[in-house]
Parts: C-alpha cells; structure tokens; sequence
C-alpha cells in the first residue's frame, strides 16, 4: 500500500507489482509512477515528452 | 542452452502495460529478465554489459536510439537493432527504405525551406499531410487542404518549431475510408493484425481510434513482412493503408505498442515476442 502523492488517498499495489511502473490512482485519477516497491514509494508520472512512443 | 540461463536485459523507462506483458511472458519461459531502466544507465563505451541479448522497450526514442548503438557497439546483440530504430524513427529514412526495397507507399516530397515545401504541395496535390520527420502517437500531424493552410502551418512550424520541424515530410494524403490497418511482424512472420478505426483522419489508437480483429491474409502478411524486412527485420508493427491501389505502407515501428491487440486478435503477442528473443538468445 502506498500513498498518492497527489491526493494522498491510499494506492494499492498488485502483488506483481514492479518498480518503474505506471499506476492510476483511483480516488483523483493522477498517473503515478511506482518508484520503488520496498519501501513503496510513488510519483507522479512523467508527462509525454516529445519524442516518447511509436 | 537453458533458457533460465539465458540473460536477457531489458531496456526501458517507464513500465507500461507492455513491459509488464512482456516480462510475464518471460517468467513464463522460465527466464527472468535483467530489467535496465535508461534513466540509471551509464555507459562508457567499453564495458560490456553482461547480457547475452538486449531487447529494448524505451519509451523515449531518442534514448533508445542512442543507447542501442553504445550496446552494439559493446558487443551485445539488440532486438530491435540500432539500425532499425533509426530507420523506423525517422520518416524520412523510413520512405528511403521501403523505396529501396519497392515497397508500396504513399508519394511523398521532402522540402527544407516554406517555399520550397510550399511548391512541393501544390505539386503533389491537395490534400497533403505534413508531419514531423521523428514523432509518434499521431501528433503534429496536419492534414492541409488549400493552399491558405499550407502558408500557415509552413510559417508556423517555421517560426515557433525547433529546427527539425524545417525538415518538411509532405505525404500525399490517401482516403482510408475511416481505418487503417496495424500489423504485428515477428521476424520473417506476420503474427496478428488489427484495424483502427476512427472517425477522425488520424487513425492513432492514442488519439481514441478503435482496434478490431484484421484477418492476416496473404496481401497483408506479404506488404508487411516485406516491409520489416526493409527497415531491417525483428519485432515491428507497420501501418497500412488500403488504398484503391492495394496495400500502402504508411509507418513501420519499431517499439511497438500491442496493448489493445491481444484480446482483440487472440494472439498472445507478448508470447511470441518472449520466444523469438529467447530463440535469438540461444542462437
């Protein structure tokens, strides 16, 4: 479990949860990027950069 | 060799959906993927890392870019090549390519200054679509229709864009009835393909265009495997358009994004990419 570091509601982490992955926070909907899963730690998520994707 | 003694590094920033599909599906193979995020990375032209192949999944192109050549240039084999990233990152080398390999595609003009772009549309015909030469995701794609757009969106790019926003890629525009075609190409087979189909011209899943099943009949499975085959061959997606003219080739990717297109098609995609790199690992 971790914290939203936006609105600070509770995060719940899956069980194969990974560090650098992308999580929504259910209560304010902001895209959190799991830093690190012991101990937990969660940031917003970098926005789209220009040359991100395919 | 002993697929659990395989080690097999995986590049990436952010884990998206397909990160964690595709690290799933390498636990499933019984290999445990040696995770190595670009944003801790160093490299000091040398070393090797200690890995037998590299599959890179970096959201950024420009890192990917970079990175790949630095670890081939260490020795370690990439999925996909530094080659095929720069080719298929870059529009320009991507047309290049596909017509060095006489592949059907969309006309397309290259101009470096407004006039001379300006001339080029009016040449080719409208409408046109102008897009960045390296971009992604359907953005900053323009769809011109006269001449007044044309003038606006030339001096705009040229006055407010970064200098590679001069490199003006001008693609004839092709009347795709709503859809697009988006095929999975892992090494020499054409695996799944799905349409996207939007209301709007640009046919992005990104941009809200819906994905459904495309059966993989022999003339898509042909344009597409030789289309891979152009930029290089690997793991790509490549963008069709069905023209009156047959099959085109619009983008080939070289990252791809296969999220809404596993149920979609039933292809275990994921899967297949976990074997084709574990089978080129052992090779």
């Amino acid at each position: 479990m971790g914290e939203c570091p936006i609105c600070a509601a509770e995060v719940e982490l899956a069980v194969d949860a990974i560090a650098g992955e992308v999580l929504v926070c259910e209560d304010c909907g902001a895209e959190l990027e799991l830093k690190s899963i012991d101990p937990v730690a969660l940031a917003e998520a970098p926005s789209a950069e220009e040359d991100w994707g395919q | 060799m002993n697929s659990a003694s395989l080690k097999i590094g995986l590049l990436h920033s952010l884990i998206r959906k397909e990160e964690k599909l595709l690290i799933e599906a390498f636990h499933k193979a019984g290999v445990e993927p040696i995770m190595m995020d670009d944003r801790k990375l160093i490299m000091d032209f040398h070393t090797a890392p200690a890995i037998d192949v590299l599959v890179e999944r970096s959201i950024n192109h420009s890192r990917a870019l970079h990175a790949l050549r630095l670890f081939e240039s260490a020795g370690v084999r990439c999925i996909n090549s530094h080659k095929v990233a720069q080719i298929c990152g870059d529009k320009l080398l991507t047309t290049a390519a596909l017509k060095e390999h006489g592949i059907a595609q969309p006309q397309c003009r290259v101009a470096f200054t407004e006039e001379s772009a300006l001339q080029a549309i009016e040449e080719l015909g409208y409408p046109v679509v102008l897009k960045p030469a390296v971009g992604s995701w359907g953005r900053l794609l323009s769809k011109i229709n006269d001449r007044d757009a044309a003038e606006t969106v030339l001096e705009h790019k040229t006055v407010l864009g970064s200098y590679h926003h001069s490199i003006f890629y001008i693609q004839q525009y092709i009347e795709k009835k709503g859809r697009d075609i988006r095929s999975f190409v892992i090494g020499d087979e054409c695996i799944a393909a799905i349409y996207r189909t939007s209301d709007h011209w640009i046919t992005n899943t990104a941009r809200g265009a819906t994905a459904s099943k495309c059966e993989v009949t022999s003339e898509v499975a042909e344009i597409s495997i030789a289309a891979a085959m152009a930029v290089g061959g690997g793991i790509v997606a490549v963008d069709l358009f069905e023209s009156d003219a047959g099959l085109m080739v619009n983008e080939v990717n070289y990252t791809m994004e296969f999220r809404n297109s596993i149920d979609t098609t039933g292809v275990d995609i994921p899967a297949r990419v976990a074997d084709y790199v574990i089978n080129q690992a052992k090779k």
